[in-house]
């Protein structure tokens, strides 16, 4: 396949197009206004339709209901943007509906600021909106993950008839990488009988909370969601079967982490990495089968108070220690993160959870 | 001639309050779909509040909107199958308060749609609470001792705000209160659907109702308290229409 | 044309009393039935309604239908 050199930004949003998306409404904020600008001519081009929303909280209702009519949709944002968006993400995941949300990830609390970052972890993964509900999470950690995450969110949201998010981060989103893309893909919103299009002699539909017309909801939307947790755990494992420590990374982070599994590795260290692909569910099949050396675990994370760490923790069932080291807005270094992992197996490091 | 039985798009008794004008305003615009021969291609976006209350008893395709969001969602629907009648309804509270910015800029960017806004002065659905259009003086459950307007401002005119955007082709403000009025109110809804279809762009309808659960009045001086003093500060009629075919 | 009667659905009424003003002839009045929502219905009287149709515009709840009688 042909190989275009690309932002991550633009890989995302041209394999969105590719993955059939016909639908993106969204509000610029920097670092992912380079998706809002692409598909502003992108999306028309492919014969569908582009909104430049008055806000976020307007462009998750437009995908709601575009999503609703059958068409794949999209918004992305960033930050301080993403906050606004949970409460569409609330009602289209009420009405079990399909759609796709990118949060480029920057730094910081309130305005926070432009910079690089990984702070929306919680907010992502734990449910930034109201009620009882879950979004499957990918965290891609390149351009080419950036576009081949961005189709499967498609294929999931419709197979769970729940949001799936892209939780991208400035540095992925910024950076340019070779990237091959696939054809472009047509999407039919009339294949599936609950879109929205007019009841036509029908039945009419209800789109709103499920809840309302289902007597066994409470067993019926738990068992969805563990099905979605024990079928979509993704990750990668770098030398962690005889790993003395194990970092855990995600985006941005992993990329750096696995340079210092190698540059460990030559110092005769025994270090590697899970790198989660999917953040919610957590990779917690990941966490078997290590060494009985294994002294812990160390989260690398562009965040102030660390926030993956205690899935970490969860998800080894404590039987670790879970050590962190936390960033902020700057990129961490390899040397650094082999610094740190000295220290963890000298005893030094405080445990983070 | 007209037939002056129940629509069927009326599936079930409606869930208003005795004397709420919304069971006549859905009366008015199932009947509207029902003659235009458009009710299987028409898809409503319901606000929330008491304008929600339909979704199970009106028979057409409908979306529940986010509080507010209602002509966002509209928009995200006509965008993507816009040979559709889109439709919102709402209320005070979703239209003009919580949901103003929404209204303001789906208007703004003229959407080929058609909103249906009722004003009944009041949040409904909460309870009674002061809501943009409350009138001054009106007592509420938070304006206990009657709107102040150098606290609260004025009663909000929304058609004269949209009146000043280019993009808007038709507004007209209607009544419940009396046959005449309510025979109006339902060519200004058949004008803001046909405007839709012909593709004439952008239509908004209010319609002045009672809610004499609210209000602490009787339905019928529910009615007569829209008459002299709701109608005086919102007066009904035409208040734009842009469309070609008024030329 | 045909002459039109009026149907009433006491089940319906939720006793708003807005056809009572509305209707001109005095053919309407409060009925001793008192239907499942606990309303006391409205009733008709056919002889003095002329089918003008006023309580079927102002009713909220579609209680009134006025149907061409039957061989009429």
């Amino acid at each position: 396949m042909k190989r275009e050199l690309m932002k991550g930004n633009e890989a995302l949003a041209e394999a969105a197009v590719r993955a059939g998306c016909r639908f993106f409404a969204g509000y610029p904020i920097t670092p992912q206004s380079e998706i809002v600008e692409y598909m502003s001519w992108r999306v028309p081009e492919a014969g569908g339709s582009f909104v430049q929303s008055e806000s976020e909280l307007a462009g998750i209702s437009m995908v709601y209901g575009a999503a609703a009519a059958g068409f794949r949709s999209m918004t992305s944002s960033s930050g301080p943007g993403f906050s606004l968006l949970h409460e569409g993400i609330s009602y289209i995941s009420s009405a079990e509906l399909p759609a796709v949300i990118v949060d480029v990830m920057r730094y910081g609390t309130g305005l926070g600021d432009i910079f690089q970052g990984q702070a929306d972890y919680w907010q992502g993964v734990k449910g930034g909106g109201h009620g009882d509900y879950r979004l499957l999470v990918l965290a891609p950690a390149s351009v080419q993950e950036s576009a081949d995450l961005i189709a499967l969110a498609f294929d999931k949201a419709e197979e769970y008839m729940n949001p799936v998010l892209i939780l991208s981060d400035a540095s992925i989103g910024q950076m340019m990488e070779p990237v091959s893309l696939p054809d472009l893909k047509g999407h039919d919103p009339d294949q599936f009988q609950w879109s929205l299009k007019g009841k036509q002699g029908g039945d009419f539909r209800r789109v709103t909370s499920t809840m309302y017309y289902r007597t066994d909801f409470n067993e019926y939307i738990k068992a969805k969601f563990d099905r979605i947790a024990e079928n979509e755990e993704r990750w990668e494992s770098v030398s962690t079967e005889d790993a003395e420590v194990i970092m855990v990374a995600y985006g941005i982070s992993s990329r750096i982490a696995k340079e210092a599994v190698r540059l460990g590795r030559e110092a005769g260290l025994k270090l590697g990495l899970i790198r989660p692909i999917s953040l919610w569910p957590f990779p917690k099949k990941a966490f078997t089968g290590f060494s009985e050396n294994l002294r812990g675990f160390l989260t690398v994370e562009m965040s102030s108070l660390g926030q993956m760490g205690e899935d970490v923790a969860l998800a080894d069932r404590m039987r670790h220690p879970v050590y962190a080291y936390l960033s902020g807005d700057k990129v961490p270094d390899p040397e650094t993160l082999v610094a740190t992992a000295r220290r963890v197996l000298a005893g030094e490091m405080k445990e983070a959870v | 001639m007209v037939m002056r039985k129940k629509s069927p798009l009326l599936v079930e008794d409606n869930k208003f309050c005795p004397g709420c004008g919304h069971g006549i305003i859905n009366r008015l615009l199932a009947e509207v779909l029902d003659e235009m021969g458009v009710a299987d291609n028409t898809i409503g976006v319901a606000a929330v509040g008491c304008a929600c209350l339909q979704i199970d008893t009106f028979g057409i395709d409908w979306i529940q909107a986010e509080h507010g969001r209602a002509p966002a969602v509209a928009t995200g629907i006509k965008r993507c199958r816009p040979d559709k009648v889109v439709l919102s309804y709402q209320g005070d509270g979703d239209c003009l308060a919580i949901g103003m910015a929404e209204t303001i800029h789906t208007a703004f960017r003229g959407e080929n749609l058609t909103m249906l806004f009722v004003n009944n002065g009041v949040f409904g659905m909460t309870g009674g609470q002061m809501a943009p259009t409350t009138l001054p003086g009106q007592k509420t459950t938070t304006s206990v001792h009657g709107r102040d307007v150098t606290k609260t401002g004025n009663p909000a005119n929304i058609l004269e705000l949209l009146a000043t955007f280019e993009t808007v082709k038709y507004l007209a403000r209607g009544t419940v209160t009396d046959v005449a009025g309510i025979n109006r109110t339902k060519g200004y809804i058949r004008k803001a659907v046909e405007n839709q279809i012909e593709g004439r762009g952008y239509s908004f309808v209010e319609i002045l109702s009672p809610c004499p659960t609210n209000w602490g009045l009787t339905p019928l001086k529910s009615i007569e308290h829209i008459k002299n003093n709701v109608a005086k500060v919102y007066p009904p009629g035409e208040v734009l229409n842009r469309t070609e075919e008024a030329k | 044309m045909a002459k039109e009667k009026i149907i009433t659905y006491p089940e319906r009424c939720k006793g708003c009393h807005y056809c009572l003003s509305a209707c001109k002839k005095g053919a309407l009045s409060v009925s001793e039935f008192t239907n499942k929502k606990g309303h006391k219905a409205i009733e008709a009287n056919a002889e003095k309604c002329v089918a003008c149709g006023s309580c079927f515009t102002v009713c909220p709840d579609y209680v009134f239908e006025l149907v061409e009688e039957a061989g009429a």
